[in-house]
């Protein structure tokens, strides 16, 4: 892991020293605006973010790391890709599959094994409903829901 | 947009529930979550998900619930049974018709994982992967699993699946993979984002209105007032795990 950390430092001093056409390996263009982190801080700590995230999502059931923002559910590998998916000349999203994939550009580089798309899509996601909380209108909603049936049992 | 290299655990902590602080000196301070923990997306402990079935809404040739499921979740394709039997393959949730041989009455329910409060498949677990959130609900952390399967064989209701294939094209909220355990997790991305889980959905769109979902620790809540109101049974309530799913006219 240090190794790792080393490496990834190193592409990080690269990343700031100079622009990004010096690094090794030639990153695929993302879409959207720019991590207010900086890109250095999310080449040296992506794992740690990720890691932390992991257990929010999965045992405390914290979807919602940041209240308040336009899309209000970010601790999610998913929204990685709204970015970060790589098209082939097809227009297809390329999956872990492909060595051309976001991910890989890195870390078969630095020989790191990714184990994440084991279980986990590797392209963007065509439904993002539930990226976003329910609103009391939304049918599917456990606010109308409950309100449905209490209003049946009620009848 | 918030800079997250400057956010703590703690910040996360805060932001991510309506917590109630209580100063009790300068720098210490008590705090207390829940209370508006749906809107906020966190599991809250105050509350327990469950599930009341009736069997006789539900209709025998009438397999919304597990359609919807497969299709939320993304289990079911035939890649899935490449190298396997029927029995061995993925099934979060399944349904179960049963005959009385001296009456040759028929009535049909789905089985799902039931939430036990006492889950055996948690208590038999060697990693910690089988685990149950603070609202009842049980599930399997998959990046902890290492698909020994003691938890299929402890949990009475063959509730749990083992994925023999290697799984592309997952739906985003439902990882899965090749060498886990999986099980029906009361749609818990569904519930965090305040939602109902899609076989309680699929089986209202149907028509039947079998599955009754809601909080079993609210007294008021439309579980908990048709559990007060009406008979029901636990599945194998003789191994006393309490269920959080329940069942009326069986």
């Amino acid at each position: 892991m240090r190794l790792v950390l080393a490496f990834l430092a190193a592409i990080g001093f690269a990343g700031s020293a100079a622009a990004d056409e010096h690094l090794p390996v030639e990153l695929p263009h993302a879409t959207g605006a720019p991590h207010p982190e900086g890109n250095d801080y999310w080449r040296i700590h992506h794992m740690d973010m990720l890691l932390h995230d992991r257990d929010l999502t999965m045992r405390e059931g914290i979807r919602n790391v940041m209240p308040g923002e336009d899309e209000p559910i970010q601790a999610s590998l998913g929204e990685c890709f709204d970015c970060h998916g790589v098209q082939d000349d097809a227009g297809n999203y390329v999956t872990f599959e492909d060595e051309r994939h976001f991910c890989r550009v890195c870390h078969d580089y630095a020989a790191v094994e990714v184990d994440c798309f084991m279980c986990h899509r590797s392209t963007p996601s065509e439904t993002k409903e539930l990226r976003i909380m329910a609103t009391p209108d939304d049918p599917s909603s456990i606010e109308a829901y409950l309100a449905r049936v209490s209003g049946e049992m009620s009848e | 947009m918030t800079n997250r290299a400057e956010m703590t655990r703690r910040d996360i902590m805060k932001s991510g529930a309506a917590a109630a602080t209580l100063t009790l000196a300068p720098g210490v301070t008590l705090m207390a979550f829940g209370g508006t923990a749906e809107a906020a997306g966190r599991a809250d402990a105050g509350k327990r998900w469950g599930l009341l079935i009736d069997a006789s809404k539900c209709s025998e040739d009438c397999n919304d619930c597990v359609t919807a499921c497969k299709v939320e979740n993304g289990w079911g394709k035939d890649a899935e049974h490449g190298h396997i039997s029927d029995e061995q393959a993925p099934e979060w949730i399944r349904k179960v018709t049963l005959k009385d041989k001296s009456t040759g009455r028929t009535t049909s329910a789905p089985v799902m994982c039931q939430h036990c409060e006492e889950p055996p498949c948690v208590d038999v677990c060697p990693t910690g992967a089988s685990m149950q959130r603070v609202d009842g609900i049980v599930l399997v952390d998959k990046h902890i699993c290492i698909g020994c399967r003691y938890c299929m064989m402890a949990c009475p209701y063959k509730a749990r699946s083992f994925v023999h294939e290697t799984i592309t094209d997952q739906v985003e909220q439902s990882p899965r993979g090749k060498g886990t355990v999986e099980s029906c997790n009361l749609c818990a991305p569904r519930i965090d984002s305040g939602r109902i889980p899609a076989c309680v959905e699929a089986c209202e769109n149907a028509g039947h209105s079998a599955i009754l979902f809601g909080d079993l620790k609210d007294p008021d809540s439309p579980i908990s007032k048709a559990l007060k109101q009406y008979p029901s049974v636990a599945l194998r309530d003789d191994f006393e795990l309490n269920p959080g799913v329940r069942y009326t006219n069986l």
